[in-house]
Formats: C-alpha cells, sequence, structure tokens
C-alpha cells in the first residue's frame, strides 16, 4: 500500500508543484520584479519578456540537462576511470573492452541487427501498407498488425519462446518440423542463424510502426500523379516501385532511422531468450553484463553505443532544421 | 479508379489472400499464448495449443484397489472401475474420459488397447474397457495394495483460471484452498507478498506518476519553444532533437550514482525522476510540433485582448492541444510500462519492489523455466494492460506517431 500511496501523493505534488511554480514565477516576474507601471513601465514590460521564456524552459531544460546531458559527460568520464572509479585509467577501458572476443562479436552482430532490421521491418511495413490500401477490411488487418507495439519487448520475447520451444508438443516450429518428418530443434541455439530468430521478435514489433507510417505517406500520395501512371499503361508493379515508391522516399527514410535507433537501443530480446549465450551476444546486454560489478567498463559500452548512434543523431538534428526554415 | 486499368478481380483475390496469411502469422504467437495460459498443465506438455479443442492423451498410473477380490473356483478375481480407484479417482471427478489403452508396467504403459485382455507379471490376466471398468483374474491371493495398473486416457479439453491465479497468488491451488480454509478472504491471499499480483502494482505505480509529470512540464516548454520569441530558440531545439536519439544506456551509471548520492537511491522516486528525465524529449519534440501548427489568429487575438502568456497557455493552447497530449500520454504509458531497463537499474532488486517485466525476465524464466502454463499466464497479466489500452486509444496513438516520427 505504501509505494501505491506514495505515487498518489507525489502525482499530488508533482502536477501542483508544477502548476504552482509557472503561476508563482508569472505573478513575481509581473507584479514584483518587473511591474509594468511607474516611471519604467515600457522598459520593464520588455524584460519580462524576455525574460518569460525561460521561466517556461526552466524546469524542461533543468530534467533535460540532469537526466540526458550530464550523463553523457558523466559516463565518458566515469568511462576512463578504474572499478572503484577512483583512479584515471585513461583508455585503459577501451582498450580492454577491443581485445574482448565478446565485445567484437556484439559489435558485429550489433550491425547485423542494425542492417537486418529496419530493412525488413520497413520492407513488410511498406508491402503491408500497400496491400491494405485499398482493401474493405484493410483497418482491422492493419490494427492487429500494428497490436506487437502494445507489448513489450520482454512478453514478445515470452510470446515467441513459446513459438520456438524445442518440444513439438509446444512450439510450432518444431510442430511443423515434426509433420514433414525432421528432428526437433532449437532455433536459439543454432549457431549464427540464431541471430536472425531473434531479430525476428523485433521485426514483428516494429512492422506495425512502419506500416502506419507509411501508409499514411501512401495515402498522401497525389492522386493525378497514380492516374496518369495508369492511363499511361503502368501495371500494378511499375505503379508501386516507379511512381509511388519515389515519392514516399523522405518517409521510407525516416522510418528506417528510427528503428535503427531504437535497435541500437534494444536489450530486453537478447537478454531474455539467450542472455547473450550461444553467439547471440550484442552491445546493450554486454554492457549489462558489467552493470553493477564495474561501472568503468559497463560506461565504456555505453559510449561506444553512444558513438554508434551520434550520426544518426546528426542527421536528424540537420533534417528538423531544415524542415523549420 | 479501382476498375480503371491493371487491377483485375483474380489481383484482388490475391491481395486479399496475402493480407489474411499475413495478418494470420502476426496473430499466432500472441494467440498460442493466450491459449495455453488457460490450459491446464498435463494439458499443455502432452499436446500442442493448436489441439487445444481436442481431448488429450494422458497416462495416468493407479492401483486396483477398489474392488473386494473373490474367489472363483481356483482364481482370484477383482473388479471394479478404473476411473473410482483412490489414485485417479480426483483427477476424472467429472467422469468425462475415456480410456485408449492400459498396461501393467511403467515401461508399456499403452501396451493393450482398451477392451482387450493383457497379461499381468504374475501370469494372471487383465481386462480394462473404455468405460474404466476392469476385470483382474489371477492364481495367487492379490495383496491389500492391489495391482498397479497404467492406462491413457483421453481427457476432454480442460480450460482453468488455475495458471492466472497461481502466479498472482505465488501459491498453489492446494495451497490457496488451504488458506481459504484458514479463514483467509481472496483478498488476503492475492495480497501475498510472492504473488505477482504485487508486481503487478507495481507497474502501476511506476507508470502512472512517470506519465502525468513529464506532460506538464512538456507542454510549458513546448509552448515557448513554439510561440515565443527569443535567442536560442532554434538551438534548443535543435538540442531536443538531439536528445531524442541519446541511447538510455549512457544515463544508467551517473544517475544512480547521483540518486545514491542525494539520498534517492534505488526508490520509485527514483525512477519516476528518471522516466519524467528521460520522457521529456519526445514529449517537448511531439507537443511543440503540434502547437506550431496551431492557428496564429487565435493566439495573437488573445495578445490584442490583453491575455498574458500564461493565460493564453493555460485557456486556449492546452484545451486546443489535447490530441497531442493524449498520443505523449500514451506513449509513455506504453513505454514505462513496457519498460525492462530502467526498472532494473532504478529500482531495488527484492522481488516485492520489482515491476512486471523485471519480474518475468530475471525472476520467472529462470526458476519456473519449463512450466509454460504459468509463463503465459504471467506474460499475459502484464500485456493485457497496454493491449487494452492500445485498442481503445489507438487514434491517438497514430496520430502522434505520424506528428513526430523520430524516437
Amino acid at each position: 500500500m505504501s509505494p501505491l500511496l506514495q505515487g498518489v501523493i507525489t502525482i499530488v505534488v508533482g502536477v501542483f508543484g508544477c502548476v504552482g511554480y509557472f503561476y508563482a514565477a508569472n505573478l513575481i516576474l509581473d507584479k514584483v520584479i518587473f511591474p509594468p507601471r511607474g516611471p519604467q513601465a515600457g522598459r520593464n514590460i520588455n524584460r519580462a519578456t524576455a525574460v518569460r521564456p525561460w521561466l517556461f524552459l526552466f524546469p524542461a531544460i533543468f530534467a533535460l540537462s540532469l537526466y540526458l546531458v550530464y550523463p553523457v559527460i558523466g559516463s565518458l568520464w566515469r568511462s576512463m576511470h578504474n572499478r572503484a572509479g577512483d583512479e584515471f585509467i585513461g583508455l585503459d577501458n577501451y582498450g580492454f573492452l577491443f581485445g574482448d572476443p565478446e565485445f567484437l562479436q556484439a559489435l558485429l552482430n550489433n550491425a547485423l541487427w542494425a542492417l537486418v532490421v529496419p530493412a525488413a521491418a520497413t520492407f513488410l511495413g511498406l508491402l503491408v501498407a500497400q496491400l491494405t490500401d485499398r482493401l474493405s477490411w484493410g483497418n482491422i488487418a492493419k490494427s492487429l498488425i500494428f497490436m506487437p507495439m502494445a507489448i513489450s519487448f520482454v512478453g514478445a520475447s515470452l510470446i515467441w519462446k513459446f513459438v520456438y520451444a524445442g518440444d513439438p508438443d509446444i512450439g510450432i516450429i518444431n510442430a511443423l518440423r515434426d509433420v514433414i518428418g525432421l528432428d526437433p530443434m532449437d532455433p536459439v541455439q543454432v549457431p549464427f542463424w540464431n541471430n536472425f530468430f531473434l531479430m525476428a521478435i523485433l521485426v514483428w514489433i516494429q512492422t506495425g510502426f512502419a506500416m502506419v507510417i507509411l501508409s499514411a505517406a501512401l495515402r498522401g500520395i497525389p492522386e493525378e500523379t497514380v492516374e496518369a501512371a495508369i492511363i499511361d499503361g503502368a501495371n500494378p508493379f511499375q505503379l508501386f516501385f516507379k511512381i509511388k515508391v519515389p515519392q514516399i522516399m523522405g518517409t521510407i527514410v525516416v522510418v528506417w532511422t528510427t528503428i535503427t535507433i531504437l535497435v541500437l537501443k534494444v536489450f530486453d530480446i537478447v537478454y531474455t531468450m539467450t542472455g547473450g549465450n550461444f553467439g547471440t551476444q550484442i552491445l546493450p546486454s554486454y554492457m549489462m553484463s558489467f552493470m553493477f560489478r564495474d561501472d568503468g567498463r559497463a560506461t565504456a559500452v555505453a559510449v561506444v553505443i553512444m558513438i554508434v548512434v551520434l550520426p544518426v543523431m546528426i542527421w536528424n538534428i540537420r533534417q528538423a532544421q531544415k524542415e523549420m526554415r | 479508379m479501382e476498375n480503371i486499368a491493371g487491377k483485375s478481380s483474380g489481383l484482388k483475390w490475391a491481395v486479399n489472400i496475402s493480407v489474411a496469411l499475413l495478418v494470420i502469422a502476426w496473430l499466432i504467437p500472441t494467440v498460442g499464448l493466450f491459449v495455453s495460459s488457460f490450459r491446464d498443465r498435463d494439458q499443455i506438455t502432452a499436446s500442442g495449443w493448436w489441439n487445444a479443442p481436442f481431448s488429450v492423451e494422458l497416462t495416468y498410473r493407479t492401483r486396483a484397489n477398489d474392488g473386494e477380490p473373490m474367489q472363483e473356483g481356483d482364481l482370484w478375481v477383482v473388479e471394479g472401475n478404473i476411473f473410482a480407484t483412490s489414485e485417479v479417482a480426483e483427477a476424472f471427478a467429472n467422469g468425462e474420459a475415456s480410456i485408449t489403452a492400459f498396461g501393467v508396467t511403467g515401461r508399456e504403459p499403452t501396451a493393450y488397447p482398451a477392451g482387450t485382455e493383457g497379461e499381468t507379471r504374475d501370469g494372471g490376466t487383465l481386462t480394462v474397457n473404455a468405460d474404466g471398468s476392469y476385470r483382474y483374474t489371477t492364481a495367487e491371493t492379490p495383496d491389500d495394495r492391489g495391482l498397479r495398473i497404467y492406462f491413457g486416457a483421453a481427457t476432454p479439453p480442460d480450460f482453468t483460471m488455475d495458471n492466472y491465479l497461481t502466479i498472482l497468488t505465488a501459491q498453489t491451488t492446494e495451497e490457496r484452498e488451504e488458506a481459504y480454509a484458514e479463514g483467509q478472504s481472496f483478498w488476503e491471499i492475492l495480497s501475498d507478498e510472492n504473488g505477482v499480483f504485487r508486481n503487478f502494482i507495481n507497474t502501476f505505480t511506476v507508470t502512472i506518476p512517470s506519465t502525468v509529470i513529464p506532460i506538464l512540464i512538456a507542454a510549458f516548454a513546448a509552448y515557448a519553444l513554439a510561440w515565443m520569441d527569443f535567442p536560442g530558440r532554434g538551438l534548443l531545439i535543435a538540442c531536443i532533437v538531439g536528445l531524442l536519439v541519446v541511447p538510455l544506456q549512457l544515463a544508467l551509471v551517473p544517475l544512480l550514482n547521483l540518486h545514491n548520492q542525494i539520498g534517492i537511491g534505488q526508490s520509485f522516486v527514483g525512477i519516476w525522476l528518471a522516466h519524467t528525465g528521460f520522457g521529456l524529449p519526445l514529449a517537448i519534440y511531439l507537443l511543440r510540433n503540434y502547437m506550431v501548427g496551431l492557428p496564429r489568429d487565435i493566439i495573437e487575438s488573445a495578445k490584442v485582448d490583453g491575455a498574458t502568456d500564461f493565460q493564453i497557455f493555460t485557456k486556449i493552447i492546452l484545451p486546443l492541444s489535447f490530441p497531442a497530449l493524449a498520443s505523449f500520454a500514451i506513449f509513455q504509458f506504453l513505454w514505462t510500462w513496457n519498460d525492462l531497463l530502467v526498472a532494473k537499474v532504478f529500482l531495488p532488486s527484492d522481488d516485492a519492489s520489482k515491476v512486471m517485466t523485471v519480474r518475468i525476465a530475471d525472476d520467472l524464466l529462470g526458476s519456473r523455466g519449463g512450466d509454460w502454463g504459468i509463463l503465459a499466464a504471467a506474460a499475459f497479466v502484464s500485456i493485457a494492460v497496454p493491449v487494452l489500452v492500445f485498442f481503445t486509444m489507438q487514434r491517438y496513438l497514430v496520430r502522434g506517431l505520424l506528428a513526430g516520427s523520430v524516437k
């Protein structure tokens, strides 16, 4: 009961605290510091207008700096210290990482994930978006394919543990193998290919996301271009690949990069399915093996993940700035 | 359009069928879990979930101890009904099963089809019929314990809420019955410290403040970034877009150390703050994108009428932004409910303070690894809430995705 009560109190304190802060800060600014009257009324109004945005922004900027900006610097700094955190050891942690075969495998696997998952999810998403576009029951189909988005990675892993189970009376894959007379196998333990079986889980989750966005993009294509192509005698495949896809290329790229960023951060699936064994290690789950044990090495892995994400981040910022102009 | 060209009815059929196949493929894994969570534990291991509506052949063993041995000539005869023998009577209480085969050794528990005559180890004969009646004849005096009989019985599908009750209360069926007998109420059994129900409540405790608090902070910031003019605005927006993709992993170690230093440590307060911080970039980005699109006229006429920024925000912007607020709330709810990483790091590691995801991943998968019914039920308890939110609020979710497809 106590944490529940604590939660209610926190909501009340948080909400009233926020509203109270904004209200009081505005009041003080207008009535006490820069009152819009007296000999300097005009100047005071201007000053208040200059200060007010920062009042509105302060809580957000404070929280963002504390919870996202400080950790970037803090992690970088911590990664150059030893396990206890009391001795500066330069790049030794990184040296250890690049000498560890497990890390190199994690790096390689992550590269595989980052290539395969966004490609597969975007492709399937586009396929479903196009197929359901003019279907009478398209919305229901889309809704059902979108549904895994709501399921946690842990829940999804468990769902797929059922699918992959080695017992042909539990796992549907082995049941099918049983029907055609093959011996049962454990897909999660097949060297190298098990990576792809784990990726399938994330593709299963992310296809819905790609589908929703791409389907909206397909709807946004001007009808005239499609009509013109049909009149010119384009077949459905030409219509799709030569007319529609080029027009939604921008959206495809956004979907692709969004999924790529996600892929680089997800650790739950590997953690739940294999714990990084059988050659399926990836960077985020590799990091968790040092968490609570060796903060120096854990942060070093985190910094590596950050460096991998960096190009996407820069590209994102560029895109956002272009949009604003 | 559809009938102009290039759309034959054959193609239409192909599209319909392929979409149907895709939907089925997408649903099968979840349906499997859902069905399994309601099945009896023995049935799960005996037949696949796709066979759930059909009866399952399970193997049992018992002793022929329900009938008195009688003498017929120089032979001893025992007659009775297998379903009434003490070892299996409880399992067949509803009396819908039928016997398919029987045997007298554990090695070959189904050596003889029902209705035929089998040979026992002491040289006697045993006949078991489909309805359970049996006849055992032997030359020697049968002992009191009765002859050991193995049999396979087709048991009808058995759907139960047992898995859910077991996982929620952390007590087996027998333990629950005992607790009832001792006068405990259902609610008392449910509040057992080790039960998953506790983790379910914990998940709510983590999720709701983590969803509500960032919204207000972000809304004010988004308004400032959308409608107030000040130097450095563009730079701030760029920063927020950049922060959208900062990997959470970077934040774990420094923030946990910070929390420990300022005395929060691993606690609910810590995780609320962490989720608030991590959710802010998306919140600000989504809300700003939406607010920028609001009609300029309304805001300017309010300004002309003498409204302050604070009034404009609370009286005009907030009500108009409801769709964006709702879509962020759904995102943040789904994300915090489904999160494993932040909960693993920022919450204490004892069973009583774990959230659902951590309990399943760290505890149940290890200790209940082979107990599929239990695992399925636990997973479904954790999936049910977000899926419900998803289906009821899908409209807002889609709108939010389209507004800010960067995270």
